[in-house]
């Protein structure tokens, strides 16, 4: 063992700072997580449902199902790219953790805010480049993902 | 001339004194429980449009109120010692640009106060530098862009996270009398615990903490006993708690420690985690609270031990450890 | 009533995925970009064997909102191209279907960068 602190191995320490890691409110957490990740997802109903009820029927903006499901997409991530422009987006994530992160108006904070914040780096290396931090490598790994499970699907049929 | 006694402590022979302190912090800071002792504090952009020219105004600021407190020009300054968090301590040389002093930028992560008062020190020691000035700089939102997320990224922190304080702190070091004087350094050795959990500085950073404080009683022939106070860097809650803990384990009890990180920051109502942290941290407090409260004679003889994580965003990333180091300096009063 | 029974399910299951979610986060260090790709991942897989269609029966925008969805509409957009146009489906299909979610994101993020500043939020 190099260092000064001939009484304390490696082990010992790692077992010591575990002990004293505070508990994440674990209950708490997932509550709001629970509470706020859903209403996101109620909104996202509601917007649909009005879309897909007769208040358009009777003009060109009619929905169908894909069209609606389609536009309330749009509006949530517009929703989520809003709240983060108006510097609301980030106080809601810190009570809501999950709730705020996992639904696509999260998706939609996590592309709005890099853009905002490396602004001060200029519009090409700052908000073109930087953009995708956060939701690089969701996009990476999903379309991949897709690519495979469609390569399947291809050679199946 | 230092004289080395032990392994790792230098005794100052020829007296170096604190001569003056002078801090800016930011809101959070001016909010939090030392409030009372920061007297000028700035929004964390400084009124500039990235935080990064924010940090380089505290810098300047700091080094500016310091200049006017003591009412003298920067000719008459030797040298100035500075550091901070942002790569390759842009915040310091941005920040001193326009001071025509001579520049060191020194880095050790959060411990950079500790280092640039203890190389200061041996520079004032040595006799050539007459008047040498250690200072040190953190923001919270350069920091959190640099090493974390953007601010408006939505999500939370792990309760053993810390919270970067935002502020410059500047200490005037002198070869001429005062009341407060700079006695010994321990510079100190880099322990490796394997902590890899950036979330987790305080436990990467407290077994360098004990190292150094452990080096410097074994070499002094001291005990806690024999300081007024131990105030370390920026352990927080969670690293003070184990510092403590393994210098119990080496047979050299701290009951009378505090640290920056705890001190500065009210966790419950402030949402600040396991404390404060970044560079700026144990220097602000330093040259605020720790000086002001030394001078009206509340403590006479402190060990001030800034602590620091050595590490970068690619270090974490590649899985390589979070290594400690801790440098300590003794302050006395007469 | 029958629309009650859905809005509570549309509810139960958005939450419950954010609640998992949370799970993990606070439990594994694990950290919340891991856990976005595990979803969107597990999202695609599960609707390549079928079984997110049924969750979305269930829970509507409770099961299509949250990232899971995200890599429902992937598989179902690749499945669909591939349908239509073979071959060349596969590369197309999946983007395209989550197309109107990224594009409005991307040209919301570069207006944002031009009139909206991050701040700091001091307590």
């Amino acid at each position: 063992m190099s260092g000064n602190l001939d009484r304390l191995t490696e082990k010992q320490y790692s077992t010591m700072a575990a002990s004293k890691e505070g508990k994440s409110k674990l209950w708490k957490d997932c509550l709001m997580a629970f509470l706020i990740g859903g209403l996101i997802c109620l909104i996202a109903q509601g917007i649909k449902d009005f879309l897909l009820s007769g208040f358009f029927a009777e003009n060109v903006y009619a929905f169908d199902e894909e069209g609606a499901a389609a536009i309330t997409t749009l509006i949530m991530v517009f929703l989520g790219a809003f709240l983060t422009a108006i510097n609301v987006y980030d106080n809601i994530g810190r009570i809501a953790g999950a709730g705020s992160i996992v639904p696509i108006t999260g998706f939609a904070n996590s592309i709005v805010s890099p853009a905002m914040e490396f602004r001060s780096e200029g519009h090409i290396l700052g908000v073109g480049a930087q953009m995708f931090i956060v939701a690089g490598p969701v996009l990476v790994y999903g379309t991949s993902a897709a690519v495979l499970v469609g390569l399947i699907y291809f050679l199946l049929h | 001339m230092a004289q080395k006694i032990g392994r790792q402590t230098y005794r100052i022979e020829k007296p170096v004194y604190v001569k003056n302190a002078a801090s800016v912090v930011g809101p959070r800071e001016k909010a939090g429980p030392l409030g009372k002792y920061f007297e000028e504090w700035e929004d964390e952009d400084f009124g500039e449009d990235t935080w990064e020219k924010g940090e380089s105004r505290f810098v300047g600021a700091a080094l500016t109120s310091l200049l006017t407190k003591e009412n003298v020009s920067s000719d008459a300054i030797d040298c100035v010692l500075s550091g901070d968090l942002e790569n390759q301590c842009t915040a310091s040389s941005c920040g001193l640009k326009n001071s025509n002093i001579p520049y060191f930028g020194v880095f050790g992560a959060c411990s950079t106060m500790g280092e640039s008062l203890a190389l200061g020190s041996l520079l004032v020691d040595g006799g050539g530098f007459h008047n040498v000035i250690c200072m040190t700089s953190s923001n919270f939102c350069a920091a959190e862009k640099q090493f974390r997320f953007p601010m408006e990224l939505g999500g939370q922190k792990p309760p053993t996270a810390q919270c970067t304080v935002t502020g410059a702190g500047a200490i005037l070091l002198t070869d001429t009398v005062c009341k407060t004087r700079v006695t010994h350094v321990t510079p100190g050795i880099i322990e490796n615990y394997q902590i890899k959990d950036a979330n987790n500085m305080g436990a990467a950073m407290a077994p360098a903490c004990a190292s150094t404080v452990k080096a410097h009683f074994t070499d002094t022939g001291r005990t806690a006993a024999d300081y007024d106070l131990i105030v370390t860097g920026d352990l927080g809650i969670l690293g003070s708690t184990l510092f403590r803990e393994i210098m119990d384990i080496h047979g050299y009890p701290v009951s009378n420690h505090k640290d920056c990180g705890e001190l500065i920051f009210d966790p419950h109502t402030q949402d600040t985690f396991s404390g404060g942290s970044g560079c700026g941290c144990s220097a602000v407090v330093l040259a605020s609270y720790i000086l002001r409260e030394m001078n009206q004679g509340r403590w006479n003889r402190v060990l001030f031990v800034a602590t620091g994580a050595l590490m970068s965003p690619v270090s974490v990333k590649q899985g390589d450890p979070i290594l400690g180091i801790a440098h300590g300096v003794v302050l006395e009063n007469g | 009533m029958d629309g009650l029974v859905k809005y509570l399910l549309v509810f139960l299951v958005g939450g419950t995925l954010c609640a998992i979610a949370q799970i993990l986060l606070d439990k594994t260090k694990l950290t919340s970009a891991r856990i976005l790709v595990i979803y969107v991942v597990s999202g695609v897989f599960l609707s390549a064997v079928g079984l997110y269609s049924k969750l979305v029966a269930i829970g509507g925008c409770g099961a299509t909102i949250p990232l899971l969805g995200f890599g429902h509409s992937l598989c179902q957009g690749v499945f669909k191209a591939v349908d239509e146009m073979g071959f060349r489906g596969i590369f197309t299909g999946g983007l395209g279907a989550v197309a109107t979610g990224i594009v409005m994101a991307v040209v919301f993020g570069l207006i944002a960068s031009f009139v909206s500043k991050p701040k700091s939020k001091v307590k």
